[in-house]
């Protein structure tokens, strides 16, 4: 019998026979763009000009010389386009899109970096958009929802099960049942069914492959260890497989710890060992879910990170090793963040805050002239209702209490 | 097995039909209740549903059963339970529909084993493709269970000739694209579509996705062995109540 899309045991693809076709069309068409070097040339063309990539890294020398070292050197994909790494994948399935003749587009979103990077990729190359996001995330990532819908899209809030992202999945995949003939699902992350992990990682790989050259020729060597924030994990493969080759790299990435480990409210499927391996959303990996197999709330102050399933890709790595996976707190994300902002000038997403968290943490045990690379994987623009009230801020509560008085006067 | 006993019944009547429901839904006793209600209708097999968090295949009537029950506490052991007491009281043939997290977290021997003790006859997962379910399928036949799979209109030729060489019992057609709970016309396209399942394979075949009327029934007989009604009961149920869904099975003979 023929599985495909396997990672050591993680992985496959666990799918109601109705989408059969339209996966094995989506694993055709990228089979052929595999093979077909002009399409990488195409893609980094697009990604050049209608992005700003390469994207920089630059080189924190504030931070570093407020830790004693090591030194940071941060990747920027906070100044691509839409404001995350999201939209190299996006991009990529977009141009995929094209080749397999449809035109319609659909996603998930958590955070609504994925919902405002596929609904300007949607713009961009005449595609009809619908973006499903649970009701919980809509609220708390308004400003995401507001240019979504400004970008052409319609937004569905999804008021089932727990209201964050798997829900938004699962709604997506309903939709994609239904639409198939016509409708590409531009799955966010690299989770999923195959061929998804691997195409996600494969557009992600982007970031890695910069990365890679230019911690190089900046500091003439390669990094001691990389930091990457892990939703589902498409930032952290992007950034790790440039240096999978490389066994000096150590590649740690940082789940999001949430109110913390013995509060059961977190999304840490890998480093607080509470996950399981199970099958849903038609992958194989650890899921945070019961002995039943029923999956469980997650929760972090990041909506891109708060999901219950991770990477069928990094599942297979953690079980070799080859990747290190710690957790990150709220709070500790919080302070990151504050950090960041007033050290570099950089407003990291709460999502990205998380490697950096991670990293701080691990500062005072490096060496001042040990390397170290970290995946911003967005800007925090979308969080700034989050990142208020967590500051307590209060000239932002009033201006908003004025505000609101004039929309209901 | 459950081929023979369809090929048996189908002596007598026409058409077959069999009813799905979730079970602890609204609660057990009711569930309980409804089985009772619904085998006195006359129906000639049941799907019992496991409740799962994250049920994919599934329209906005039967995801939100299932997470009512979930809400309501409900684990996969008071299925079991449930299973138990149901094939003991009534004479026709119980199947299992579930998600296969559910039969994985178990252990895919433990639950067969434990689903034969319950005296359940089949299974329809419908995220466990044969790719994927080799042992998932050895584990079920070992115990004397069919392993139910689906076939669906936009599966190609090949994926036909290829779906066919497994299952057991029967095979549940999906009558369009989407998840249940959706309108389906009851078409030439439909038509055609079950005349390529009857190629596919010598199994007796179950129409299911959107079965609500007689009429529809009708236009099945001949066609399929087995009108499946699911979501069309659960909407009756939550709209008119238990008594209400006996009626619908009885108008539909
Ligand atoms: C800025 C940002 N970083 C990280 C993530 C997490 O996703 P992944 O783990 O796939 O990179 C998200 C998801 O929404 C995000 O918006």
């Amino acid at each position: 019998m023929d599985k495909s899309g396997y990672y050591g045991q993680f992985g496959g693809a666990f799918i109601p026979e109705t989408l059969n076709a339209t996966l094995w069309q989506l694993n055709t068409a990228f089979a052929e763009v595999k093979e077909d070097s002009s399409f990488w040339t195409e893609y980094e063309t697009l990604m050049s000009t209608y992005s700003c990539r390469p994207t920089p890294l630059t080189y924190a020398e504030n931070l570093s010389s407020h830790f004693g070292g090591p030194r940071f050197y941060i990747k920027r994909e906070d100044l691509n386009h839409t404001g995350a790494h999201k939209l190299n994948n996006v991009m990529g399935q977009g141009l995929l899109v094209q080749r397999m003749g449809k035109n319609r587009v659909i996603a998930e979103t958590g955070a609504g970096q994925h919902g405002v990077a596929t609904a300007t990729m949607a713009a961009k190359l005449g595609y009809s958009c619908t973006i499903y996001m649970g009701e919980v995330d809509v609220a708390r990532q308004r400003p995401n929802v507001f240019w979504m819908q400004q970008l052409g899209a319609t937004v569905v809030p999804v008021k089932d099960g727990a209201r964050i992202l798997k829900d938004a999945i699962n709604e997506a995949l309903r939709d994609w049942s239904t639409n198939m003939d016509t409708t590409h699902y531009v799955l966010g992350t690299a989770c999923g069914p195959h061929p998804y992990p691997e195409m996600v990682s494969y557009f992600q790989s982007i970031i890695g492959m910069e990365a890679r050259n230019q911690i190089l020729s900046q500091a003439g060597r390669l990094p001691k260890r990389i930091y990457a924030c892990v939703g589902g994990g498409s930032n952290a493969l992007g950034v790790f497989s440039g240096f999978l080759e490389d066994s000096s790299v150590e590649l740690v990435g940082v789940e999001a710890g949430g109110e913390g480990l013995e509060t059961n409210k977190h999304a840490s499927r890998l480093a607080y060992g509470h996950g399981s391996v199970g099958v849903a959303q038609g992958y194989k990996t650890y899921f945070l879910q019961d002995e039943d197999g029923q999956m469980l709330e997650t929760h972090s102050v990041a909506a891109g990170l708060d999901y219950i399933g991770v990477s069928p890709i990094l599942a297979a790595y953690h079980e070799e090793k080859k990747i290190r996976f710690e957790a990150a707190t709220d709070k500790e994300v919080l302070e990151a963040t504050r950090l960041v902002m007033r050290m570099e000038g950089i407003i990291p997403a709460l999502e990205s805050a998380h490697a950096l968290a991670g990293a701080f943490r691990e500062a005072p045990q490096m060496n001042a002239d040990d390397v170290i690379v970290i995946n911003l994987s967005g800007r925090g623009d979308k969080d700034i209702f989050t990142i208020a009230d967590a500051l307590g801020d209060a000239t932002w509560k009033s201006f908003i209490a004025t505000k609101a008085e004039e929309y209901s006067a | 097995m459950l081929e023979d006993y369809i090929w048996r019944k189908k002596k007598e009547r026409d058409i077959l039909i069999m009813a799905h429901m979730v079970v602890g839904y609204p609660s057990i006793e009711e569930s309980l209740d409804l089985v009772r209600t619904i085998v006195a209708a006359g129906v000639d097999l049941m799907e019992l549903q496991i409740p799962f968090s994250e049920p994919i295949a599934d329209g906005p009537v039967i995801l939100k059963a299932n997470q009512t029950t979930l809400s309501s506490g409900l684990r996969v052991d008071d299925c079991f339970r449930f299973a138990h007491q149901v094939t003991n009281e009534f004479d026709i043939p119980f199947l299992f529909m579930t998600y296969y997290n559910i039969v994985f977290k178990r252990g895919e021997e433990r639950f067969f084993a434990e689903a034969r003790e319950a005296g359940i006859r089949g299974a329809i997962v419908p995220d466990i493709p044969p790719e994927e379910g080799e042992s998932y399928m050895a584990a079920a036949t070992a115990n004397g269970i069919d392993p139910i799979f689906v076939l669906a209109p936009t599966s190609s030729p090949q994926r036909f000739d290829y779906l066919g060489r497994f299952g057991s019992g029967f095979f549940y057609c999906v009558a369009r694209r989407g998840v249940t709970g959706a309108e389906t016309h009851f078409s030439v396209e439909l038509d055609e579509f079950l005349q390529r399942c009857r190629k596919a394979t010598q199994l007796p075949l179950a129409l299911g996705f959107g079965v609500s009327s007689k009429e529809e029934i009708e236009f099945l007989r001949g066609k399929a062995e087995i009108a499946v009604v699911g979501s069309q009961a659960l909407r009756v149920l939550n709209s008119d109540g238990i008594g209400a869904v006996g009626s619908l099975f009885r108008s539909l003979r």
